[in-house]
């Protein structure tokens, strides 16, 4: 289990990366795809199957699609591409490290909390429907009634203006 | 160690068996072309034209292997591969048949029996369309990116519905396992005669999924040429063409297993288990879905093709709110039936 564990870590971590390196937007995307993928098996060697599935559904096979679409229609290339200036590099190394900084104290702060008797079975559908809806109805019921206004919201935008008809 | 061995064994047999029946598939999908239009179909190649999809393949492996210049190369040959593969990669949750004993153990006609499998055959489906958005992207021609524009968001819209359609079955069943939703319709509890509406939202999807007609918007050829494989030639467009057909083999299989009863027939539960028993279920799993596919090649030579805009209308408008209508009143009927 912790080779196989320490495999995946790597190929994650490396296919996370050259979803930066790569100076290509499709590719990016597509390495963006095998790092869900690969997450989905961390997902299954914690035994959350269900988890690991939602997420190849949702996010591999949705949202990156819409993610490709989009990308493909702006046909994004060299020439069209902003020229970044100095202050803008400056600007990004200062705010990344600053960032990268916290992130790091913050974990030398903080206890780690691994739990030393895990139930194995809670990621099951079965298991996971009963704590969802039972211990955390109401949190899960008000995510969706959020997920529910951005959807309307999204309609909304999209509507077209009624254009009056001339015969 | 045995089992394991007796699994690949299955495994291939499950393989090798998909592609010959797309191979047929692609036969029959001509005699049936050619009976509807009241023409003789192939019939020089063997008996009957029988050796047709064999002339077929082996025309398209001797054709020029040609790659546009301004293509993206790499991604160019990942399209037809990553197509083939999420293909092939679904019959693995689709049991073929009921368990069978050997040497005192038993051993299941499923390649694996995951208590999520129907999410799995979602995930795979939706994965489906990667293939053909990065063939169609790569290719730098316009048609093949509208293709794929369209392949994109087609199975997009019909994914929902399609999603939604299940989630009346699977609040009936109260099991993701195919496994275990075959065994529940056992005798004549098919599911298809308490999900009527889901069965229809379910195979309209099927067929918007596999981009048959009527929904073969993604290769319409009076608009778009060839639509996504345009530019592909010889065993790339075979493997485009080909990997339609296993979709459709899988297709019928997720039809047969989740509406149909799967292996079961009437009068099974009256014989004896043994070879005979195992062997009839296996046939009639088998003939069930040789129905649906010619079901869907009867659907293709009949029906003309849908308008772009129908599509998304039909897709949104009528079979997400009629799922949505299918959910709310199964909830209500499942209640009723608790209290």
């Amino acid at each position: 289990m912790d080779k196989i564990f320490y495999i995946l870590s790597v190929a994650t971590i490396i296919c996370a990366c050259m979803v930066i390196i790569s100076k290509h937007p499709i590719r990016s995307i597509l390495f963006l795809v095998a790092t869900f993928f690969l997450i989905s098996a961390h997902y299954i060697l914690l035994n959350a199957q269900f988890l690991a599935l939602v997420n190849i559904v949702v996010y591999a096979g949705a949202i990156m699609v819409l993610f490709l679409f989009v990308v493909m229609f702006l046909n994004l290339n060299k020439e069209v591409e902003a020229h970044k200036g100095v202050f803008s590099w400056f600007a990004a190394i200062v705010s990344g490290g600053s960032f990268f900084l916290i992130v790091i104290k913050a974990l030398e702060q903080s206890k780690l909390l691994i739990n030393d008797s895990p139930n194995h079975s809670i990621g099951l559908v079965e298991n996971l429907g009963h704590v969802l809806y039972k211990e955390y109805l109401l949190p899960m019921e008000i995510s969706s009634v959020l997920f529910f206004i951005a959807m309307i919201g999204v309609v909304l935008l999209n509507r077209k203006e009624k254009i009056v008809k001339e015969n | 160690m045995s089992w394991i061995i007796l699994k690949i064994i299955f495994i291939s047999i499950i393989f090798g068996l998909s592609l010959f029946i797309a191979m047929y598939s692609t036969y029959a999908e001509r005699k049936i072309a050619a009976f509807l239009q009241d023409r003789l179909g192939p019939n020089r190649a063997g008996p009957f034209g029988i050796l047709q999809p064999l002339a077929d393949g082996i025309k398209l492996f001797f054709k020029e292997e040609f790659i546009p210049l301004k293509a993206d190369r790499w991604l160019f040959l990942m399209g037809p591969g990553f197509f083939m593969i999420t293909a092939l990669m679904t019959s693995a949750v689709i049991p073929f048949g009921p368990d069978i004993t050997i040497d005192g153990k038993s051993f299941s006609l499923q390649a694996t029996d995951i208590n999520v499998g129907l999410l799995y055959i979602f995930g795979v489906v939706s994965l489906g369309v990667y293939g053909i958005l990065i063939g169609g992207w790569a290719s730098n021609n316009k048609f093949s990116l509208l293709g794929a524009i369209r392949a994109a968001s087609q199975n997009i819209s019909y994914e929902l519905a399609m999603g939604l359609s299940i989630v009346a079955l699977v609040m009936m069943s109260s099991s993701l396992s195919l496994k275990e939703i075959v065994d529940q319709q056992a005798g004549w509890h098919w599911n298809v005669f308490y999900q009527p509406l889901g069965f229809l939202i379910f195979i309209i999807c099927a067929f918007a999924e596999t981009n048959r007609a009527p929904f073969d918007l993604p290769e319409c050829e009076t608009e778009l040429v060839g639509g996504y494989h345009t530019e592909f030639s010889s065993m790339k467009l075979g493997f485009y063409l080909f990997a339609e057909y296993i979709n459709m083999f899988v297709s019928s299989a997720i039809l047969a297993t989740l509406f149909f009863g799967g292996y079961h027939f009437p009068g099974v539960s009256s014989m004896d288990p043994g070879i005979v028993k195992t062997a009839l279920s296996v046939a009639v799993m088998f003939g069930k879905i040789f129905f649906f596919i010619f079901l869907f090649m009867w659907v293709r030579w009949t029906l003309p093709r849908f308008r772009y805009d129908q599509l998304m209308n039909l897709g949104w408008r009528v079979l997400i709110p009629l799922a949505v209508i299918n959910i709310l009143v199964t909830g209500a009927v499942i209640l009723y039936k608790m209290m």
